[in-house]
């Protein structure tokens, strides 16, 4: 029979205990905040929340850092509005339409970019989203500097009507929960391990024998997969598609997000997300400076709190989050 | 009219004039983030900005102060390189030892930092700068119209990027730089002071970035997010060259910046994405860049 030290038996088991106690007080958070708070705010936060999610699974547990993230997110987020508006398919065809673009997009993108390691991963994975938005400008079909305007809400599986702002913000909040455990599932899963591996000592993990080169690639389609599923859900939220979602300010964004709440947590990208779209509604007043204030932040991140906030309290608290 | 492969010459050779120009300017930035990078092990994504306040520079210099063209170029790399050793000795010194993610990151915080205040003051349209007296006009070539100032950009181009080459692979203190981006720890142990050489490194490619954006002020208008597109761009010609060769960097650029001038004249569409699409092919061919050493 297989020896488990009963150790690491036991830190396991706590941070199952740790992860369900704080997921059920984002889940309670989660049934208040539209009583509280205006619905399309916290559906907004929602959308990010999981977009930050999806690129931490690649840059906290495969530590493959993308700074094109903007391209699944922001092409995902046109199909979908464009399977909705143009095609007139019901949300929830309309959202795989777009979470299987993302998908596609990531086959490709991310077959590439393994091809090179460390910084040029992330300066190819740039210069893709780029190249993509070259395309999204350019497109018909995507409105140039307009967007698709005015994407219809339709009828959830022909019965929930989700331009009612209630029924879609229970629509988003359980997709958005489901994705999330989901990643929580495949960072504790043997996959998930050989990733951090992979992220600990790529060499080592080769001389094991793992295909690594394969690990890393499932790696970036999943994110690329769940950061269109929110791109997919944000079209609908705002019946937008627009530029601004595959800019690569939208990629810089991501990265803020994930960093402010935490690399390599799972909760902190929530948090992160929640912090930044704050921010930018409550500063957009002040125009340029929300720009000078992020790159503050970053510059703050990474030079003393580079444990994001949800990594700091976790440590505060010695469990893991 | 004198025709080639059905495009008058004239437009030909004028698009393959325009190339050139992005080429010396892709050529002095990336050969900048090499250097950078080879001594730093960071990429300087603050690289663009840095090219903008070069710009900038020029421009308040005239308005505010009077002082013209060739002043800038000499006093906008002094200036904005300076800014470059505060940068390092502030920030850039507390990371090395990290990973490379973190270098990246903090130099896009500082970008973002200096985009948005130069947006706050001077909005987002472009400011005008005039072409230096000496260099207005230009000349009949028999085959095309050169004005002057183009062709200065390029001639002036060519040799700084060539005299970097020269001092990094043929002097003295190059073989030392070159040695310490090999292995630090002996160098020091020889008695060279490394962290201000690292130093003086970083201010020295902030300074070719700076004085690119000098070079680019009379040619494109002078805005604060002139350097963001294109250092993304620049970008995509570090990955097709591939950081390990300083003579790989200058070639790619300028060839790169004809191969999209030559785009714009046959397949005008693709002129803002042919410099990708090349970074797609030369990673399936050669993944590790044209003069790159596989990793």
């Amino acid at each position: 029979m297989e020896r488990v030290d009963p150790q690491i038996l036991q830190s396991r088991r706590a941070s199952e205990w740790s992860f369900g106690i704080a997921f059920v007080v984002m889940a309670t958070l989660l049934a208040v905040a539209p009583f509280v708070a205006y619905p399309v705010f916290v559906m907004q936060g929602l959308c990010f929340a999981l977009f930050a999610c999806a690129f931490n699974l690649l840059i906290g547990y495969a530590g493959l850092v993308s700074f094109g993230h903007a391209l699944y997110f922001g092409w995902a987020s046109y199909m979908s509005a464009y399977a909705a508006k143009v095609w007139a398919l019901p949300p929830e065809l309309a959202v795989l339409t777009g979470t299987a673009t993302a998908a596609i997009l990531g086959v490709i993108a991310g077959g590439l970019a393994i091809r090179r390691q460390g910084i040029y991963f992330a300066m190819i994975t740039l210069a893709l989203a780029q190249m993509m938005y070259f395309f999204a400008l350019r497109a018909k079909f995507t409105g140039g500097e307009d967007g698709i305007q005015a994407v219809p809400r339709g009828r959830l599986f022909g019965y929930f009507d989700l331009a009612h702002d209630g029924t879609m913000y229970v629509f988003v909040v359980v997709v958005v929960l489901a994705a999330f455990l989901l990643i929580y599932r495949i960072i504790n899963s043997p996959f998930g391990e050989v990733l951090k591996a992979i992220r600990e000592n790529e060499q080592r993990a080769v001389s094991l024998g793992y295909k690594t080169e394969r690990y890393k690639l499932v790696a970036f389609v999943l994110s690329a997969t769940l950061a269109g599923l929110a791109g997919s859900l944000k079209a609908l939220v705002f019946q937008l598609a627009s530029l601004s979602d595959v800019h690569w300010t939208m990629s810089g964004d991501v990265v803020l997000m994930t960093l402010l709440g935490g690399l390599g947590t799972v909760f902190g990208p929530v948090v992160g997300a929640f912090c930044v779209i704050a921010m930018q509604n409550y500063l957009a007043p002040f125009g340029q400076w929300v720009l000078v204030i992020q790159g503050a932040i970053f510059v703050i991140c990474v030079l003393v709190f580079r444990r994001g906030i949800v990594g700091e309290a976790a440590n505060a608290l010695r469990v893991r989050l | 009219m004198v025709e080639i492969f059905g495009i008058p010459s004239q437009a030909l050779f004028g698009q393959l004039l325009l190339g050139l120009i992005n080429g010396s300017f892709y050529a002095l930035l990336s050969l900048g983030l090499a250097v950078i990078f080879g001594m730093l092990n960071i990429i300087n994504f603050t690289h663009g900005a840095q090219y903008m306040m070069g710009a900038f520079t020029a421009y308040l210099l005239l308005l505010h102060v009077g002082l013209n063209y060739w002043v800038a170029l000499v006093v906008a790399p002094i200036l904005i390189g300076a800014l470059g050793v505060l940068i390092e000795r502030l920030f850039l010194q507390h990371i090395r030892k990290l990973d490379h993610l973190y270098g990246l990151i903090l130099t896009f915080g500082l970008a973002l930092i200096i985009e948005g205040l130069f947006r706050n003051y001077y909005g987002s349209t472009g400011l005008p700068y005039g072409i230096p007296e000496a260099l207005q006009g230009g000349r009949n070539l028999g085959f095309m119209f050169l004005p002057n100032y183009r062709a200065w950009v390029i001639a002036f181009s060519v040799i700084v990027c060539f005299a970097t080459w020269f001092a990094i692979e043929r002097t003295r203190l190059g073989s030392y730089l070159r040695a310490a981006t090999e292995n630090p720890t002996l160098v020091r142990a020889f008695g060279i002071n490394v962290p201000r050489m690292v130093t003086l490194t970083y201010g020295f490619g902030v300074g070719l970035a700076a004085l690119a954006g000098v070079m680019a002020a009379p040619i494109y208008n002078v805005s604060p997010q002139m350097g963001s597109d294109l250092i993304i761009v620049v970008f995509a010609v570090v990955v097709i060259g591939g950081m390990g060769s300083i003579l790989g960097a200058i070639v790619t650029g300028f060839a790169l910046g004809i191969v999209e001038g030559l785009t714009k004249v046959f397949f005008p569409e693709a002129s803002s994405t042919v410099i990708f699409v090349i970074m797609v092919v030369v990673l399936l061919i050669r993944p590790a860049g044209l003069f790159g050493r596989s990793a």
